[in-house]
């Protein structure tokens, strides 16, 4: 059924009786032309374009616990494209296209709000680097304006300006950046999926994968084997974990990385704001709880949970930026696995062996990055060639010495 | 992980006094090691869900380097020991 204005009033008169599941919730099928192991955003937004773009219809979408259960639904729900690099930019903006469109292409509502994303500079060598951020964001088509303080203080009255350590001197808007409703962009994806027959198949995981010399055949699951054509990872977060089923050592470490959110509070900060002297970045739901979070917890972690410590440390971060924050009270708090590649870029490409494809390595920066990762990994999977907008995110580039690296801090995957 | 973290040479100090390098690798290949050598050691890692042998830096402590031997997925600490140890195979 299409969700409409329509549809609603006539599930109200029949006292939303008819309410049909969004999606199926079928046994596996014994074969399938392309199985995607991974039912968080990018696998579904993988199936939904696969199905719906490139005609791909006969596919399963395998997934070891419930839909949104993994780090769809446990981000800080921002969107942007406010890249450096010339191979990550034309990405981030394709994405960001998608969004701007993707409730009315997947019909529901997955309450996109461009409600702006403002990143604070606290010294001139800072206000340099962002305006040479913004400048190449605007050469590829994308929206940047510098704002100086006084621009700033009308949109944000509440920081802390005269920090006697980092005074707040500025900042780069991107007008067209805000936040998604997590939840809904998995839901949304796996309706849309379903309706164009994609399986998806949930509390499935993947044990073991079978294969035959370079051949990939098909994988082994807790709810049976399952024989495909092709494979496609979107596992980001334990990566490393499947990728060791066939031997395959990656360029990615896992880490923790939390998020937090506040008790309700009234309308306080209209935009995403990110502190630039340290790891912080804030922006209030609907609700009104204030969603925020920080670095990464810095040691390998498949846990899904943080440490104490760095609670302390966002907590210090956000008192720098709004000390007006030091009553407000953390409801919850929350741990994802992340992917944090070598140079804190993306990995999506074909593999060693010749039907098996991967997709990961999205750092803290996969949200964003959901339709785009997914048109993207489906073009892959279906013509066997990078999508024009993600030809640099290739396997082979740590070892050909064209890292992607917008910090520019190296093999270190725990500082980017 | 508990937020303590036992120092051979310091004791249970807190988790913020250290620094994590992280997965101890293979050694260091020699300057003249084949390109491929060098980028197993510099980019790839290990990266498993279990026990974990890693660097950590005691940076606010005694500044001495650490391995420590840690569950990814329980994040509990089993051994640790000064990474001095790793050359000689003995103990701290």
């Amino acid at each position: 059924m299409r969700y409409s204005a329509l549809s609603l009033l006539g599930n109200a008169f029949s006292k939303n009786k008819n309410w049909k599941p969004a999606w199926r919730n079928p046994d596996p099928k014994p074969h399938y032309d392309v199985i995607i192991v991974g039912g968080g955003g990018h696998g579904l937004a993988t199936a939904y374009y696969l199905s719906k773009v490139y005609g791909v219809r006969n596919v399963a979408v395998l997934e070891k616990g419930y839909l949104g259960s993994g780090n769809i639904g446990r981000n800080t729900t921002i969107i942007r494209s406010n890249y450096l690099l010339e191979g990550n930019n034309p990405f981030y903006e394709f994405s960001m296209k998608l969004w701007e469109g993707l409730e009315q292409d997947f019909n529901f509502n997955a309450m996109v709000s461009q409600r702006g994303v403002i990143n604070l500079f606290h010294s001139d060598a800072q206000r340099d680097a962002y305006t040479r951020r913004g400048n190449a964001m605007r050469l590829h088509g994308v929206d940047a304006e510098l704002l100086n303080r006084d621009q700033l203080r009308e949109k944000l009255p509440f920081l802390d300006y005269e920090n006697a350590r980092f005074p707040i001197m500025g900042g780069l808007m991107q007008a067209r950046g805000g936040t998604v409703r997590h939840d809904a962009v998995a839901w949304g994806f796996a309706r849309g999926a379903d309706q164009n027959g994609v399986d998806i198949i949930q509390n499935c995981e993947v044990t073991g994968i079978d294969r035959d010399g370079d051949q990939i055949t098909g994988v082994q699951t807790t709810r049976g084997a399952i024989k495909c054509n092709k494979l496609a990872m979107a596992v980001a977060g334990s990566s490393s974990h499947v990728a060791k089923m066939i031997d395959m050592r990656l360029p990615i470490e896992s880490h923790a990385l939390q998020a937090f959110v506040s008790e309700g509070l009234k309308p306080f900060v209209d935009t995403v704001v990110t502190f630039g002297a340290g790891h912080f970045y804030v922006s209030q739901s609907d609700k009104g709880g204030l969603v925020f979070g920080g670095d990464i917890e810095g040691y390998n972690s498949y846990a899904q949970r943080g440490n104490l410590a760095n609670v302390e440390h966002v907590a210090e971060a956000g008192m720098a930026m709004i000390p007006a924050l030091s009553r407000v009270r953390i409801l919850r708090s929350w741990g994802g696995i992340m992917d944090m590649s070598m140079d804190g870029s993306p990995i999506m490409d074909r593999t060693h062996l010749s039907n098996l494809y991967f997709n990961g390595g999205w750092c803290y920066g996969g949200f964003k990055a959901t339709p785009a990762s997914g048109y993207c990994f489906a073009h892959l999977l279906a013509t066997d060639t990078p999508h024009e907008t993600a030809t640099a995110f290739r396997m082979d580039r740590f070892a050909r010495g064209y890292l992607l690296d917008e910090k520019g801090v190296g093999a270190q995957a725990n500082l980017h | 992980m508990s937020s303590l973290v036992k120092c051979p040479h310091c004791g249970l100090r807190p988790k913020e006094e250290f620094t994590v390098r992280g997965e101890v690798a293979t050694p260091r290949p020699d300057a003249g090691a084949e390109e491929a050598v060098w980028f197993d050691h510099v980019y790839l890692r290990d990266n498993p869900r279990g026990e974990h042998r890693e660097y950590w830096h005691h940076s606010g402590g005694c500044r001495r380097w650490l391995v420590l031997t840690r569950n990814t997925l329980t994040h509990e600490t089993s051994e640790v020991v000064d990474a001095s140890t790793l050359k000689t195979g003995g103990a701290a």
